[in-house]
């Protein structure tokens, strides 16, 4: 069944704009990023009134929701789109930028902020020749982390710019903070409780919302017992 | 200052050992290491550490690869490769990659084309997991200046001039400014899978373009003939989906049904191996098996009988992915799979120290072309992208490239704004139609001959000069395919079904004078 796709643009504009599109879906596992690409790859791009429309900018690489590139607001959810599935939406649906970043352009946003807070907290192993603790299931929930952005989005704390720096930096960090040694992890700890703990504020929207499906509560508390009650990792 | 391009496993290993060595580098990517298509890699990495009790070693590791490869590769490139590769996992886990363990060691699973478990893993995962532990280490050195990031910013031209490298132009793809960056260059730009747009198990990142321009500039390429087709993919919306041989070897078993009862072909065919053969010999029994005329014309992979603990534990990602997609449940149904192109064991012809034919050029990870010979084992792409990219790299610092253009090869020209004429889709679409029907599983040469035409045809018809190097270097492709007048490893020529001694060597491919030429070189 088509459907009408309302897109929040920017292109050849200063102000955000929306634009529609009616998209047929070519099979049932079409997701929003298959009418994406398909649009963009049509001869001439015409929005619903005829009207002709310039190519989409967005962003995707994987295409099987993998490496956090397509985030974006889908009906008002931060989701990535080769993950929502055209057949779920009945008749029509709103696509956007994601808001806590900077737009680029039309769903294309800045997501700068997400890398240089993990270099503020100096998410790395400091001396590699120190004995890990490997293997652990926290290490592989945090490792999986896309940095997509789809927690800060939906978090009542997180701003751009801020010294909360949300899920994204909590969850990836949480690896270290659980396999580092004592004595290594103490400046990942401090980074921690200063840019995290201090912020969060436990509602845990950010669970619902991870695209990868990651238990950030499970992180969360793990991290919490290390870096700030001192206790055994998981 | 050295350029890296491309942040994949290749590119990120590249530039650590760059920082290592004290020296500086850029990392340029289409988009962060995060998006890079190195993460979607599933089944592991093989290292001949034998913590399975089966008395793995190095040797049976080299020994496989050369099988597997069916003997292009020079010797003693492929016993340094396998002998790194055992320090290589064991750096890993000093980073905190989270490998599987079997007690406190390192477990193995099984993987096609070699007896012993010998992959290392993390669930179906292990690219993500791994490229998560390189990326905080860049990030260490990135914070001390060694690495500077530029991860939104796309390769869109290189300067070469009388067989020595200039620089390459660099499009910030958020501003649309460009720049020239000049000086020593690793190429790390991945695989030719936008050559076959939506098609391939790969990412949209990985366009090609650098490949098509290098080559149509003179850039030497070899075994262009040499496609792998991984036997288990599923079609989804704009690509295929790669099923892990970890599947496979964790027990999955390959049928079809034959007269109404299900036909375990490559067990009864291949009774040691089994359904874990090397890859190419898998996809042509598939593609047979598909095609047999008294078989349901599919493939099925049964992962029904995998004990509950593989379920659970060591696939449940993959379980989850194709119940995801497909609306299978695995552990229930056995998937439908088909054979989908999944790697280019051709690429940019390297030396061993990664040298390309351009001085001061250099590539590493699946863009270049050494290691995996006529076929690639599972697992041994990954290793060659870490090893690679630092054997690259510690090339690059010792010869101190000095691009003879400019005073000390760091030079910036001022960013200008420029619009490059992209490969139009539907171009991009028709080509890659004609060199999937030439260079199929099983080729021949009227098919051969017939693509041929059809790409000279294309590209006489374009101006477009994005559109005329990736089709010159389909071209390419192509005339390998035709010179290699014999089967071996993922080429198998129905009109030459033999494999032949004179033909135990690495073809190339140069463009030179308006003219591909295709030589072969032994090893
Ligand atoms: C689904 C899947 C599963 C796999 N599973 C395994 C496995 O289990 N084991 C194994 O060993 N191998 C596996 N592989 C293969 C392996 O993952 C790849 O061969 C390897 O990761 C390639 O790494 P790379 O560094 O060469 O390139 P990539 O990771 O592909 O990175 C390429 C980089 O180049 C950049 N780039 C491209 N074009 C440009 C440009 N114009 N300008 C600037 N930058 C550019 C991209 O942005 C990207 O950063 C798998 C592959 C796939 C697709
Ligand atoms: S728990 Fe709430 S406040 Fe904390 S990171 Fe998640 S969404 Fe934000
Ligand atoms: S925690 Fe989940 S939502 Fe947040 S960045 Fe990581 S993958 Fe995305
Ligand atoms: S394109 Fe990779 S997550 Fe959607």
């Amino acid at each position: 069944m088509a459907i009408f796709i309302e897109i929040l643009r920017t292109k050849n504009s200063d102000k955000q704009y929306f634009e529609t599109f009616l998209y047929e879906p070519f099979g049932d596992g079409d997701t929003i990023a298959t009418a994406l690409k398909k649009l963009n790859e049509r001869e001439e791009l015409k929005d619903v009134d005829g009207k002709a429309a310039e190519k989409i900018e967005w962003e995707c690489s994987c295409l099987q929701k993998k490496c956090g590139s397509c985030a974006m607001v889908i009906n008002g959810r931060p989701r990535l789109a080769c993950d929502a599935k055209i057949s779920e939406f009945k008749g029509k649906v709103r696509v956007e930028p994601l808001k806590k970043f900077p737009v680029v352009c039309d769903l294309t946003v800045d997501r700068s902020i997400l890398f240089a807070n993990l270099k503020e907290m100096k998410s790395w192993v400091p001396d590699e020749k120190e004995a890990i603790i490997n293997g652990k299931e926290i290490q592989y929930e945090s490792s999986r982390c896309l940095q997509c952005g789809c927690c800060l989005e939906i978090c009542p704390n997180f701003y751009s710019g801020g010294k909360f720096f949300g899920m994204a930096a909590g969850a990836l960090t949480s690896r270290l903070i659980s396999e580092l040694p004592k004595g290594e992890r103490d400046e990942i700890a401090k980074a921690y409780k200063k840019h995290f703990y201090a912020g969060c504020g436990k509602s845990l929207a950010c669970k619902d919302v991870c695209p990868a499906g990651i238990d950030t509560e499970k992180l969360l508390v793990n991290s919490n017992a290390v870096a700030i009650w001192k206790r055994k990792s998981k | 200052m050295i350029n890296v391009i491309g942040a994949g496993l290749s590119g990120i290993s590249a530039a650590i050992t760059i920082a290592k060595c004290g020296k500086k580098c850029n990392l340029f990517s289409v988009q962060p290491s995060e998006r890079a298509q190195s993460v979607l890699a599933e089944g592991g990495i093989n290292a001949a550490l034998d913590n399975m009790g089966e008395g793995d070693t190095v040797e049976e590791h080299f020994l496989d690869t050369m099988k597997g490869g069916v003997f292009l590769e020079d010797e003693q490139t492929i016993k340094d490769f396998t002998a790194a590769a055992p320090d290589i996992v064991m750096k890993l886990k000093a980073l905190g990659v989270p490998f599987h363990l079997n007690g406190d060691k390192i477990a193995q699973r099984n993987f096609g084309g070699q007896k012993k478990k010998r992959t290392a893993f993390s669930k179906s995962s292990t690219g993500k997991v791994i490229m998560t532990a390189l990326i905080d280490e860049a990030r260490k050195y990135e914070d001390k200046g060694f690495i500077a990031r530029f991860p939104h910013h796309e390769v869109i031209d290189l300067s070469i001039s009388g067989g020595a490298f200039c620089g390459v132009t660099v499009r910030d793809i958020y501003t649309g400014r460009t720049a020239e960056f000049f000086g020593a260059t690793i190429l790390c730009v991945g695989g030719m899978n936008g050559i076959f747009p939506e098609v391939t198990t790969g990412t949209t990142q990985n366009n090609g373009n650098v490949q098509s321009i290098a080559f149509s500039k003179g850039v030497e390429f070899s075994d262009l003939e040499f496609i792998q087709y991984h036997p288990t993919t599923i079609a989804v919306a704009d690509k295929r989906m790669l099923v892990s041989e970890a599947a496979r070897g964790e027990g999955g078993r390959l049928f079809t049904v034959k007269n109404g009862k299900p036909w375990y072909f490559m067990e009864e065919k291949y009774p040691v191996l089994k359904n874990l053969m090397p890859r190419d010999v898998v996809s042509r029994e598939c593609y047979l098996a598909i095609h047999d005329g008294q078989t349901d014309g599919k493939v099925y992979l049964d992962l029904t009988g995998l004990p509950e603990e593989v379920k659970r534990d060591k696939l449940s990602d993959l379980f989850e992915e194709i119940t995801a997609y497909k609306s299978i449940d695995p552990s229930v149904t056995p998937v439908p799979v088909e054979p989908g192109i999944h790697y280019f064991m051709g690429g940019i012809s390297v030396d061993k120290g990664h040298r390309t034919n351009v001085k001061g050029l250099y590539a590493a990870g699946e863009c270049a072309s050494i290691y995996h010979g006529a076929n690639r084992l599972g697992g041994n792409s990954m290793l060659g992208a870490i090893y690679g990219g630092t054997v690259a790299a510690k090339t690059a610092v010792d010869e101190n490239y000095e691009c003879a253009a400019t005073d000390n090869g760091s030079h910036e020209l001022p960013f200008g704004y420029a619009e490059r004429a992209d490969g139009s889709p539907s171009f991009n679409k028709k080509l890659r139609d004609i060199l999937f029907d030439g260079l199929g599983i099983i080729r021949d040469e009227k098919g051969l001959i017939s693509s041929l035409e059809k790409v000279e045809k294309l590209i006489s018809e374009t101006k477009n000069e994005t559109e005329m190097a990736r089709a010159t270097l389909g071209k390419a492709m192509i005339l390998s395919a035709i010179e290699r007048k014999e089967s071996r490893g993922a080429h198998y020529r129905a009109d030459f079904p033999e494999q032949s001694e004179e033909y135990k060597a690495k073809s190339t491919a140069v463009f030179s004078g308006g003219e591909i030429v295709i030589k072969f070189k032994k090893a």
